[in-house]
């Protein structure tokens, strides 16, 4: 039997962003990549965010942030995260998050930061090459 | 206690993440999954299974989110499986339904999961149907099926709902006419969304129209309803109508069409399980691009090959 196993990938928008035009660009580019993409919309809590990956049994989580409100809210989210035993998924962020705050957001756990103008082939491999491998 | 086994346990205990890992497990149609079916298989039957279709722009989202929440409100738990439709070029897709209902998704007595069609026709998914039952297992009192946009043909959905509710709603450049035949016959309930714009009133008379042509003596007579969505408004009477259809199958009827699903379970696991070990073993063998190439070259049809396969297979004419 063919197993049709796909990535799921979860898109956030934590915090109080007024635009998701990014978001949806790297939620279409994974898509046409072959996965399936959870888009939440636009001004969700931390709890919302893990609530969700944990009901959509999510392998990667996009968290797109505009407002600089990451420092508050990434750690929260990742807490979370370890708090519901969803310890084995891929998390990368994106948007505007300042170089010097990089080194403090990869050690909470977030694999990789995507700048403004990255290219969405590189997320699209990021992920391919980070996605946990399930049993 | 295998994982399987744990995961079984803890849908049956309600936890969210168990029932969240037994959904994906079906949806990849994992070694484990007939196994973990049949373990929380004895559990299911308890929830009120409804299926939402109709075109898209219909407002379906935002009436199910309204739904939900006049549910909660009455003190029953919710599930939601909202399909949308895979790419066939890509094999990806965008699941956006949740957009709609996020305020409910830290609601403890509310399970959303979005599906993509993975190619599976019809407007559900092939996992739609098993997890629905383990939703429903998992202790849910409504499960809701939100299909695919269209509405125009969605008719799979008969094979996994006990209620079917059509929305549709004025002005949307499908004329109500077109609906067609088999989505008309399988809907339970009717509802005309976003009843407060023009020409609501000339949409319920359409689907009027269309179910007097119908003269056949019924058990149940299928209501037309109006809402609007963004304020709620006839929400509730939605739900005494869900309600009251639910009574209704609680009788004779539902007990035939139980056997009717079960049957169409049954046959449809014993043709896929029946072609797989077929096909399985020419491919072992490296005979099924041989016959490929004969079928290329026109010197054979498809239909004698597997005519000829089959009576090898099972020795009978």
């Amino acid at each position: 039997m063919q197993t049709t196993r796909k990535i799921r990938v979860l898109i956030a928008k934590p915090g109080l962003d007024s635009h998701d035009r990014g978001a949806k660009i790297v939620a279409r580019a994974l898509r046409d990549a072959g996965m399936e993409v959870i888009y939440t919309g636009l001004r969700q809590t931390p709890e919302q965010i893990v609530e969700t990956a944990l009901q959509e049994d999510v392998d990667v989580i996009g968290l797109s942030i505009l407002s600089g409100a990451h420092k508050a809210l990434f750690p929260r989210i990742m807490e979370l995260l370890k708090e519901r035993g969803l310890t084995d998924v891929l998390v990368f962020a994106g948007g505007i998050i300042p170089e010097e705050d990089i080194p403090e957001i990869k050690k909470l756990g977030i694999k990789q930061i995507f700048g403004p103008g990255t290219s969405t082939e590189k997320i699209i491999e990021c992920v391919l090459e980070n996605v946990p491998k399930r049993a | 206690m295998t994982k399987t086994e744990e995961i079984a346990q803890g849908v049956l205990a309600g936890d969210r993440r168990s029932i969240a890992r037994a959904i994906t497990i079906i949806e990849n149609d994992a070694a484990e999954a007939p196994k973990l079916i049949a373990s929380i298989y004895p559990r299911t039957g308890n929830a009120h299974v409804i299926g939402l279709t109709g075109p898209s722009g219909s407002g379906k989202s935002t009436l199910i989110e309204k739904i939900v929440r006049e549910y909660r409100r009455r003190g029953k738990t919710v599930g939601v499986v909202a399909v949308d439709p895979t790419s066939p070029f890509t094999g990806g897709a965008f699941l956006g339904d949740r957009i709609r209902m996020q305020e409910l998704s830290t609601d403890q007595g509310v399970f959303i999961r979005s599906m993509a069609t993975r190619n599976y026709p019809g407007g559900i998914a092939k996992a739609t149907r098993d997890s629905v039952k383990i939703l429903d297992a998992g202790g849910k009192d409504i499960v809701m099926v939100e299909t695919v946009g269209a509405g125009q043909s969605e008719v799979e959905i008969i094979k996994v709902a006990q209620t079917v509710v059509l929305i549709h709603a004025p002005g949307l450049g499908d004329e109500i006419q077109a609906i067609k035949a088999g989505l008309m016959e399988i809907a339970d309930i009717f509802v005309i969304n976003k009843a407060d714009r023009e020409n609501a009133d000339k949409a319920v008379m359409d689907i009027q129209a269309i179910l007097q042509l119908d003269d056949k003596e019924k058990a149940w007579k299928t209501p037309i309803l109006k809402t609007v969505a963004l304020t709620g408004e006839g929400v509730p009477q939605l739900i005494e109508k869900l309600e009251e259809h639910r009574r209704f199958l609680e009788k004779e009827i539902e007990r035939r069409k139980s056997l009717v699903r079960a049957e169409a379970e049954l046959i449809e696991a014993i043709k896929e399980k029946a072609a797989n070990s077929v096909i399985e073993e020419l491919r072992r063998e490296g005979k099924f691009e041989e016959l490929l190439q004969k079928i290329l070259k026109k010197e054979v049809d498809p239909a004698s090959v597997a005519e000829k396969l089959l009576h090898k297979k099972f020795k009978k004419t």
